[in-house]
């Protein structure tokens, strides 16, 4: 990365600048990829960018990141996503 | 153009500080999938200048100036005359701040900007509340919604920022909400091909200052368009012309649903159903919504 000299202070672009957000989940998005039609809605409308989307249209969630919002969930036309508890209570 | 020919690149990094579900992110990603990496970005205080995170890291992947509320769109003019001396014009210099720095105290700044022609685009993410500082009330906040400075329902109507706007002349003004990524981006590409000030307005349901559960986001914005309260248009060289749903509505080919059905989803407006239904607001909201689409008709006719 090229640094620049500069007299103010300046930050730095990183993945996960506020440490692992999938620590805020409470509410997980698991993919069934059979029902998947690759239509990419998930893809375009995740607030995080943590669904990853591969050179085949097919997607993958990053749970490292993932803040469980459900907008995936809700936005796919086949249900092919799901929102389950984290774990149990 | 499809989702599918949107590019790849991400310049809104995961692990970001915004609220799960946020447009402000949602909205940044389409954003950017049309502006590409030759862009500077000019951040009042908003949300998103939190969203970027904390020092020494940033979440966003091109350059960032964090200005001053009022001086968003000053700042950019500035961007932009430098990078013209430089000889770099092909850098895309876009203003992206909330509905406090733009309605209220970022709007002699971008009145300003407007008037001396400065070619840049600017983004106002319009969740119609000041969200950042803890959800009070702003000039673009709707008639009897809830924030913490107006609890019992705020007593005026929000400003027509859409006719401030087009009273200055600008080639290009555009309304849009994250809901239609494919409306949205199209806008942004058009403005990007356009030399001189441009606007673009995005609806953007929030869902902690909104009352609403965080996976809803879409659906809020889409709603709007379906009610009618907020219109997709396009302004371009003195003509108006409306997009996707709201297009069906001025055409008359589909009806406008009813306001309530926004209104009820969202908690910020539970005062007009409970402890009962608050039928002369409810009224008025209506009036306004269809005041509104009857002055778009007189102006065409």
């Amino acid at each position: 990365m090229k640094k620049y000299d500069v007299v103010t202070t300046i930050s730095y672009p990183k993945k996960g600048a506020m440490g692992k957000t999938g620590s805020w989940r409470v509410f997980k998005p698991i993919l069934d990829k059979d029902k998947c039609i690759k239509c990419l809605r998930c893809w375009i409308f995740c607030p995080e960018g943590t669904i990853i989307r591969k050179k085949d249209d097919s997607v993958e969630i990053d749970y490292e990141y993932c803040k469980g919002c459900g907008v995936c969930a809700n936005v796919c036309p086949v249900k092919a996503i799901v929102m389950e508890r984290e774990a149990e209570i | 153009m499809a989702i599918k020919d949107m590019s790849l690149e991400e310049i809104v990094l995961s692990g970001n500080a915004a609220c799960p579900g946020c447009p402000s992110t949602m909205g940044l990603r389409i954003v950017f999938k049309a502006l590409g990496k030759k862009t500077i970005l000019v951040i009042p205080a908003c949300c998103t200048s939190v969203i970027e995170s904390l020092y020494p890291y940033t979440s966003f992947d091109v350059p960032v100036l964090n200005i001053a509320f009022e001086a968003a769109a000053a700042a950019a003019s500035g961007v932009v005359s430098a990078l013209r001396m430089q000889g770099r014009e092909d850098i895309n210099v876009v203003v992206w701040a909330g509905d406090g720095g733009t309605y209220d105290i970022g709007i002699q700044a971008m009145s300003g900007a407007f008037e001396r022609n400065t070619n840049f685009l600017y983004i106002c993410y319009n969740n119609q509340i000041y969200s950042n500082t803890g959800i009070q009330r702003s000039g673009a906040t709707p008639y009897a919604a809830w924030t913490t400075t107006t609890v019992g329902g705020k007593r005026e109507f929000s400003k027509d920022m859409g006719a401030i706007v087009r009273a200055h002349n600008i080639p290009y003004a555009a309304t849009a909400t994250v809901s239609y990524p494919e409306d949205l981006f199209r806008k942004v590409m058009k403005a990007k091909s356009i030399k001189g000030p441009k606007y673009i307005e995005i609806l953007a349901p929030c869902p902690p200052g909104w009352r609403f559960s965080m996976d809803k986001t879409v659906e809020m914005g889409k709603l709007a368009v379906e009610t009618g309260i907020w219109p997709l248009y396009e302004y371009e060289n003195d003509k108006m012309a409306f997009n996707g749903k709201s297009k069906l509505i001025f055409e008359g080919k589909i009806e406008r649903k009813p306001v309530e059905e926004w209104l009820k989803l969202q908690g910020r407006f539970s005062n007009l159903f409970k402890p009962q239904r608050d039928e002369e607001r409810l009224r008025r909201i209506q009036e306004y919504v269809d005041h509104m689409w009857e002055r778009f008709k007189q102006c065409r006719d």
